[in-house]
């Protein structure tokens, strides 16, 4: 096998030996805590072998923050490194290692799960169901994007961490310019997470068209469902895209074939098209559900109904739509011809026009509402401006002509987090002030929110707004340092203190979860925010079952016309049945096991290891196929109880939100 | 407290926009090219700026108008499903403004492809670019000569860049007179530019290429006519003589200064063709980290290369 035991571990840098002993620490502490809390058992039955769809959203919404800390710490040392020219905080190969973390983490391990995380908890509730079609291949789902980013973030402390960029081009990615073995980090592990996200896609595809309570009709769903749905249809559409090319690559890189190398006839451009022909629906699948819950939040603060629902729904249907027909605007510059670009300029400023509408129909639902401005509320309005700025440099970048003065420039980079982090990272903290009491049966506090909310925005801004002016001067993105006659430092010295404002808003924000868990109220309301939408017309936290009775849908909004109408509210018991419930499996762990270890062997190359180890997911399996184990009931005494317990409560809670 | 941030944060990007706006490179275009695409972003810029003015005030009107205060606790909002006639308002003004926009970068896309306008009658001057593993490479085929990391133009007369590369893919960019493009592996790619007047320009790869990125930059010096044609006869006569063995050296992954050769590397290979082989070799891109397999590369070694190639891929390396 001739494994070369002393190149495993990275050596040789303090930062990353620093790294080493803290992952080491952590592990032991986190180990040596469950062990002396015995919290082992509680830990395996009631969250890894879970296939509840609320405790996997909570399970990935946790490791999304996660992610978000690692993410983050990587945004800061970039902007450390640059905060002056000529920095020797990071070497280059460090910095080309740091930023294609940062990217993949962000988009991958944090967007994504954040969004899917937010998504498992609401969208069974909004649709009044008592979880998704398939809830164990949900566990799986989960489980694989977590061996997948296990494996990821490992990558710097043993065996090198990728570092040709979370877009990974050929040639530079191949084995002919990237010889060591982080690369393989990339292919592999985003290939295992890539495959949880496309079941996922798939689950809720027939959650929500399937599993819709009686009424609901496709133009009574909340937005937020809408916008899963089309979500999921273009995962469905892109990540199998994604899948081949991460095939292709593996092969090129760990068998020796030439799809992308350019060495033996391969193509360097297919990988770019193949890249984002996934890449650029990428985007819209973190984007669309962040749409999804600004809407419904907004609706939720004005008092009012979402302002033309039915353009709503057209909207983010032509959006995915075009989604898949804009890719080669990130590479305009390839000398594809004046004909291509033009067709992909014109497509791209489309997307603009749906946007818009969407813009101005959020507007016009505050119009005449009675806007109250809670924590989730706040960061839904920042979304508007910040967006805006966003959207309009898009369309700039749009411009096939103009994008070869914008092009790997921080404009652009300035450009995509305008988008991101009002987009999607705004939304998953509105999301998650706005849920969070129906995932734990407390609130976080709103005075410590506000505090998150402006270090974070106007942090946002001085960090991103000098890179538009850098970019438009001619500096360049991945660089990771500059020269003094640049006359680049003081815009980036700006900037890295905006990073610091930012940063410090993210840990009022971590400091806000811990004060909220050991002080806040747990005496409140199942519906604190007065909401139109059927999660909030059950307990919280939500019992397992989700609904005692499954809730009629009349109209849109269902909840609160169902508050209005004073109907549908109470429970009688002769209405309770025995409730029919999935068991919950291990499975789906053993096979985040199983798939990171033959990752794992992968990566370095291992083959007959890989090969040996591969029998462990053959015979999950198969195991999986004998599993005659459908599930179990609830009885009607225990339903009794439960449903008892939380509805006698309403009516002497206390009230947090004026 | 909301707004007034808002405005503040507006006054100052704007502010930063006047301050800043005139100094930075991409708004004081040197050439017709750089100046067309100057044009329409400026076009552009205008649109944009009408937007975020329609939506922030849009915004910030309903936002500070519809506030939940003490005074309207007991106002219920009105049931309202949307209006038609507004709807169609607000899709029908942003397809007017793509619109807008679209026609002219249709229009600088097509023309950025040919000789820029008002320079058709002049001949072009041809320039050779092979960008390598950190470094620049220009040949200047009708002259024979080669220069590496700086490239001197005549002023007011079009240069056609044809650009290729020895490996790695990068982008060609001279901002202060056009837009980029990228240079590939067996392939070539083309960008017209011309220099109005004398003067030193800064060029640089923007396409991430690995460690010696950050530092891929060069040097366009615009000269006179009489300027140039001396350069050219100077460097014709007191350059040395550019050899195969030193081409290959020079190819790998390092930072070279300015080189000057009195002949060009096209006699021997041509990276944009489409069998020409890849001679970097993967041993020189070993860094740190768990190194994997390294793939023979026979299939597209050229026959009369084959002693050569045994040497090169036979030894052992791993002790980088
Ligand atoms: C939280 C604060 C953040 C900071 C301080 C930050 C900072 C940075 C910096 C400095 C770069 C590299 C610029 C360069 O090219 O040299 C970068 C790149 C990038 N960021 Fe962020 N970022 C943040 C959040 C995010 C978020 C939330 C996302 C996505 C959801 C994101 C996605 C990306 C991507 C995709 C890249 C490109 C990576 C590449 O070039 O391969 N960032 N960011
Ligand atoms: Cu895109
Ligand atoms: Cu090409």
């Amino acid at each position: 096998m001739g494994i070369k035991w002393d190149e495993i571990l990275i050596t040789g840098d303090p930062i990353i030996l620093g790294s080493q002993i803290a992952i080491l620490l952590t592990t032991l502490g986190i180990i040596g805590g469950l062990t002396y809390l015995k919290k082992w058992t509680w830990l395996w039955r009631e969250w890894i072998t879970t296939v509840d769809h609320k405790r996997i959203g909570i399970m990935y919404i946790v490791a999304a923050v996660l992610m978000f800390f690692r993410g983050g710490m990587d945004g800061l040392m970039m902007k450390a490194q640059t905060s002056r020219p000529e920095m020797s905080f990071l070497d280059a190969q460090h910095y080309n290692e740091v930023f294609t973390a940062h990217g993949v983490i962000m988009i991958l391990f944090m967007a994504m799960p954040f969004l899917i995380g937010l998504m498992n908890v609401v969208i069974p509730l909004q649709i009044g169901a008592r979880d998704v079609a398939f809830p164990q291949l949900n566990a799986l789902s989960f489980w694989l994007f977590f061996s997948g980013a296990m494996l990821f973030n490992i990558a710097f402390v043993v065996g090198g961490a990728p570092d040709a960029g979370w877009t990974s081009y050929f040639p530079l990615a191949g084995k002919e310019f990237s010889p060591g073995i982080g690369n393989n980090y990339y292919a592999i592990s985003l290939q295992i997470a890539g495959l949880g996200t496309l079941m996922t896609g798939i689950n809720f595809i027939v959650t929500i068209l399937k599993m819709r309570t009686k009424g609901m009709t496709l133009m009574r769903m909340p937005m937020f469902t809408w916008t899963t749905l089309i979500t999921s249809v273009i995962i469905v559409a892109a990540f199998p895209i994604f899948t081949v090319a991460l095939a292709l690559m593996t092969f090129d890189r760990l068998y020796g074939t030439h799809f992308f190398t350019v060495a033996a006839g391969g193509s360097d451009m297919l990988w770019a098209n193949l890249f984002w022909l996934w890449g650029h629906p990428e985007v819209y699948i973190v984007i669309l559900p962040a749409f999804g819950m600004f809407s419904e939040i907004i609706s939720t603060f004005s008092r009012k109904q979402l302002y033309g629902y039915k353009s709503m729904v057209v909207s983010i249907v032509a959006i995915a739509v075009l989604s898949m027909l804009v890719w080669v605007h990130h590479f305009y510059t390839m000398g594809s011809g004046a004909l291509v670009n033009s067709f992909f300029s014109i497509t791209t400023m489309m997307i603009a026009v749906p946007t818009g509408v969407k813009m101005f129909n959020w507007l016009f639902t505050m119009r005449k509402g009675r806007i109250k401005m809670t924590t989730a509320m706040l960061w839904s309005l920042a979304f508007v401006p910040n967006f805006v700025i966003g959207g309009v440099t898009g369309v700039m970048l749009a411009m096939g002509a103009a994008d070869y003065q914008y092009h790997n420039t921080l404009f652009l980079v300035a450009h995509f987090h305008y988008v991101l982090i009002p987009g999607v990272v705004f939304a998953v903290f509105a999301g998650l002030y706005y849920w969070w009491p129906k995932m734990f049966g407390f609130m976080l506090n709103e005075k410590l929110g506000k505090w998150h909310f402006w270090l974070f925005v106007i942090g946002f801004n001085v960090t991103f707004m000098p890179m538009f002016f850098l970019g438009l001067n001619g500096a360049v993105r991945r660089a990771y340092t500059f020269s003094a006659e640049s006359g680049f430092a003081p815009l980036f010295l700006l900037s890295a203190i905006g990073s610091v404002i930012l940063a410090a808003g993210f840990a009022v924000f971590c400091y806000n979860i811990y004060w909220s868990i050991r002080y806040a109220d747990r005496n409140i309301s199942s519906d604190p925010w007065d909401a139109r939408t059927l999660e909030w017309a059950t307990a919280s936290p939500v019992q397992h079952y989700n609904f005692a009775k499954l809730p009629e849908v009349k109209s849109l909004d269902a909840f609160w016309y169902m508050k209005k109408d004073n109907e549908g509210l109470t429970l009688k018991d002769e209405e309770i049945e025995e409730i029919h419930m999935p068991s919950n499996s291990g499975l789906p762990f053993l096979m985040c096991v199983a798939f990171g270890i033959v990752g794992f062997f992968l990566i370095f190359e291992w083959h007959l290891l890989a090969a040996i180890s591969a029998v462990l997911i053959i015979a999950g399996l198969i195991y999986r196929s004998f599993d005659y184990n459908d599930g179990y009931h609830i009885h009607k005494d225990e339903i009794k109880k439960t449903e008892g317990a939380w509805r006698k409560m309403e009516g002497k809670v206390n009230n947090h939100v004026s | 407290m909301k707004l007034k941030m808002l405005s503040l944060s507006l006054v100052t990007a704007v502010s930063l926009i006047f301050l800043s706006g005139c100094e930075m490179v991409v708004f004081q275009p040197q050439g017709p090219v750089a100046r067309s695409i100057m044009e329409l972003i400026n076009w552009s810029l205008m649109w944009m700026l009408l937007v975020v003015v329609v939506v922030f005030g849009l915004f910030g009107y309903i936002v500070w108008k519809y506030r939940e205060k003490p005074e309207n606790m007991g106002y219920e909002p009105p049931e309202e499903h949307g209006s038609t006639v507004l709807e169609i308002v607000w899709t029908a003004i942003p397809i007017l403004i793509v619109i807008a926009l679209t026609i002219p970068t249709v229009t600088t896309l097509y023309d950025l492809e040919d000789v820029p306008a008002g320079y058709e009658e002049k001949e072009p001057i041809v320039i050779h670019v092979t960008s390598a593993d950190w470094k620049w490479i220009f040949s200047y085929p009708e002259e024979g000569i080669e220069t590496i990391n700086y490239v001197n133009i005549p002023e007011d007369t079009p240069v056609l860049f044809k650009l290729t590369s020895a490996g790695t893919m990068q982008s060609f960019w001279v901002p202060a007179l056009g837009g980029q493009k990228y240079s590939m592996n067996k392939m070539e790619t083309e960008l017209y530019l011309v220099a109005d007047n004398p003067g030193s320009y800064m060029g640089r790869n923007t396409n991430f290429n690995g460690r010696g990125y950050a530092q891929m930059e060069f040097e366009v010096l615009a000269q006179t006519d009489e300027e140039y044609n001396a350069w050219v006869k100077e460097v014709k006569e007191t350059a040395p003589e550019l050899t195969e063995e030193k081409y290959m050296e020079l190819l790998k992954p390092t930072h070279l200064g300015r080189l000057t050769y009195s002949n060009t590397h096209l006699a021997w290979i041509n990276h944009a063709e489409h069998d020409s082989e890849l001679v970097t070799d993967p041993e020189d891109y070993r860094y740190h980290g768990y190194q994997g397999k390294i793939f023979d590369q026979e299939e597209e070694k050229d026959t009369t290369d084959v002693e050569n190639n045994e040497e090169d891929h036979g030894g052992d390396h791993s002790g980088h």
